[in-house]
């Protein structure tokens, strides 16, 4: 864990982590006082920081634009849900799913690397945006001649995680505490998001990751240093999709229910944005991006509506109306003001530079 | 003239479209020598480095590289066995710290693997430390050692010439190839550059320099290959190949004194 923590003034970052530890633990029981809801979204926010981490080896790593990314997330939830549901009656442990799940999107990865290794830009932007609708309309229509999605239905009654009789579903109380099944998948999740971000962190700081950087600054020259220009964008494919299985593996098990419609095209995009929202290659903007754009459009949600009443004694525009404006207006402002994101990847340098003088 | 030679190319032919880039150029570079690589421009330098080093594949002809040929190799293949290069239009990781550009060259020489990375073994912890160790000896060597924090791309043109090198000498070249490393700098960068070429050559490492400053070039060159269109006109030891009359032709009567003169 130490690559999480300042080394320059140990006592400081103890309070800090100390800090930061007790916040995620009690934030679930604070939100469930506002309402379930809450948590909720907080679980969903979570879940979008994964995907942001992981589309964020693809694109801010090593530099390759990926309009499909919500592809993996999907292939993750299938597996899952396909393999844990009355569908095909089966109900595997989701210990043994998410691996699967992880492999099968990860092996997905290396099949859309594969014939885009000579592509940038642009052009594989588009092949990208192709194969993540080619993955949504095969789920949509893979069910004949054999029923494998149940298409756009979907498939429903997901089993949640549970390990022997503790199930995440279940509510409980222990202690005079209410766990409930949002928060249990909370505690998780956030385990889940700590090792990500552990896993991400040394893979940036590593031969690995300075490999993906140098592809990112200039292909030709990153070739002539010796590094395998190939294994290592299909390594990159391969790392952000395996994250984004596991997404989708636990997206599954929380909603119980999967079809197509939740692996659209304006998704692939709303992780890009948090990604270059944040800053991308630098993993707190990321993570700072994801919560962002996955807070702000619901808190807008609860408080478009009511502020209006209160301003002009009802409602004139449709909230979610302002809402998509607001979110819009701000991405455009962000762009225009801050084009590196809000912590863009440059200022770790400058950090690291102050630490070493 | 008893070292044998390092690389040897025969008959090495390129063509883009209509144009015979190269045509036919035999040479020869023997270990320890520095060996220039001079000719008018559009007279096919950089087409036969590219083609060395893997970029393009060769239309004709094969490079022999100790013993061995380099035929069908990639880029990071040749790497691999040892030839490093730099760009005449520098090509810097613009983003990343000087000090991990040098990293980035050692990526070669180096074996951690993603599971490596993840978990931090002692195995690759100690190959961290000494990738860094080996990239800050090496800008020292270049002389860029007090930027090593600072982006590549906020360097001064001198020093990023300096750290494309350091960058090529992280890879642990048997064969160094150079392209036009003095170009932009003044006359006491270039002199501070020479005493650099002359250290890196006296630690080992063979030199292929393609250059435009004469002067650099008659002063550091063991030997010459000169290029006209595609065509080697010329070859051998630098002051004997500056009174060839097909070079002074190629160079259009006059401009190689010019060149002198303006270095």
């Amino acid at each position: 864990m130490h690559a999480l923590i300042d080394t320059k003034h140990p006592a400081i970052a103890k309070v800090g982590v100390v800090l930061i530890a007790v916040t995620l633990a009690v934030l679930p029981f604070a939100l469930a006082g506002i309402g379930t809801a809450w948590v909720r979204i907080t679980n969903l926010a979570v879940l979008y920081i994964l995907l942001s981490l992981g589309l964020n080896i693809v694109v801010g790593f090593a530099g390759l634009l990926d309009l499909g990314y919500i592809a993996f997330y999907a292939v993750g939830a299938y597996v899952y849900a396909l393999l844990a549901s009355p569908h095909f009656d089966l109900h595997w442990p989701f210990w043994v799913i998410l691996p699967i799940g992880a492999l099968v999107a990860c092996m997905f990865g290396v099949l859309l690397g594969t014939p885009t290794l000579k592509l940038r830009g642009d052009y594989l932007a588009i092949v990208t945006l192709g194969f993540g609708e080619i993955i949504r309309i095969f789920l949509n229509n893979l069910s004949q001649p054999i029923n494998i999605t149940n298409g756009p239905q979907g498939v429903t009654l997901i089993d949640p995680f549970r390990f022997g009789t503790f199930s995440f579903a279940k509510t409980e109380t222990v202690a005079g505490l209410t766990f409930s099944g949002p928060i249990k998948y909370y505690y998780l999740l956030v385990i889940v998001l700590l090792v990500v971000i552990v896993i991400n962190l040394r893979l940036q700081n590593s031969r690995i990751g300075r490999a993906w950087e140098a592809i990112r600054e200039d292909e030709i020259a990153a070739r002539s240093m010796g590094i395998n220009t190939r294994n290592m964008k299909l390594l990159a494919f391969a790392m952000g999709a395996s994250f984004g299985g596991v997404a989708g593996g636990m997206f599954s098990a929380i909603q119980g229910f999967i079809s197509p419609e939740s692996f659209v095209l304006v998704e692939s995009v709303n992780i890009l944005a948090m990604v270059v929202l944040g800053g991308m290659g630098n993993i707190w903007g990321v993570i700072l991006g994801a919560l962002l754009l996955s807070f702000v459009p619901e808190v807008l949600r609860y408080t478009v509506g009511p502020a209006q009443q209160a301003v002009f004694g009802r409602t004139l525009i449709d909230p979610e109306v302002i809402r998509m404006l607001l979110f819009g207006i701000t991405l455009v402002a962000m762009m225009l003001f801050r084009p590196a994101g809000i912590l863009p990847s440059a200022l770790r340098k400058r950090e690291l530079e102050t630490a070493r003088a | 003239m008893s070292s044998p030679d390092l690389l040897r190319g025969s008959g090495i032919a390129k063509r883009f479209g209509g144009v015979q880039a190269l045509s036919g150029v035999d040479f020869s570079i023997r270990q320890g020598e520095i060996y220039g690589l001079i000719g008018p421009n559009g007279a096919g330098k950089t087409s036969l480095f590219n083609v060395l080093t893997g970029i393009y594949p060769a239309d004709g002809g094969e490079f022999i590289f100790e013993g061995k040929s380099l035929a069908g190799l990639k880029p990071h293949e040749v790497a691999a066995r040892g030839i490093a290069r730099t760009f005449q239009n520098i090509r810097l990781f613009a983003n990343l710290s000087a000090l991990e550009n040098v990293m980035i060259g050692r990526h070669v020489r180096t074996h951690a693997t993603v599971f490596g990375a993840i978990f931090r073994n002692a195995r690759t912890r100690a190959e961290e430390r000494a990738i860094e160790k080996r990239g800050y000896a090496l800008l020292e060597y270049v002389g860029v050692a007090r930027r090593a924090n600072d982006l590549a791309r906020h360097l001064a043109y001198g020093d990023q010439r300096k750290l494309e090198i350091a960058r090529a000498l992280a890879t642990d070249p048997r064969l160094l190839a150079l392209d036009e490393p003095a170009a932009g700098m003044n006359a006491t960068e270039t002199a501070a550059l020479r005493t650099l070429l002359e250290n890196i050559r006296r630690d080992g490492t063979t030199i292929l320099l393609i250059e435009h400053d004469m002067k650099l070039v008659m002063n550091l060159c063991d030997r010459v290959l000169v290029l006209d269109y595609g065509k080697k006109i010329a070859e051998g030891v630098a002051a004997a190949v500056q009174k060839d009359p097909k070079v002074i032709a190629a160079y259009l009567g006059g401009d190689v004194e010019l060149d002198v003169a303006r270095a």
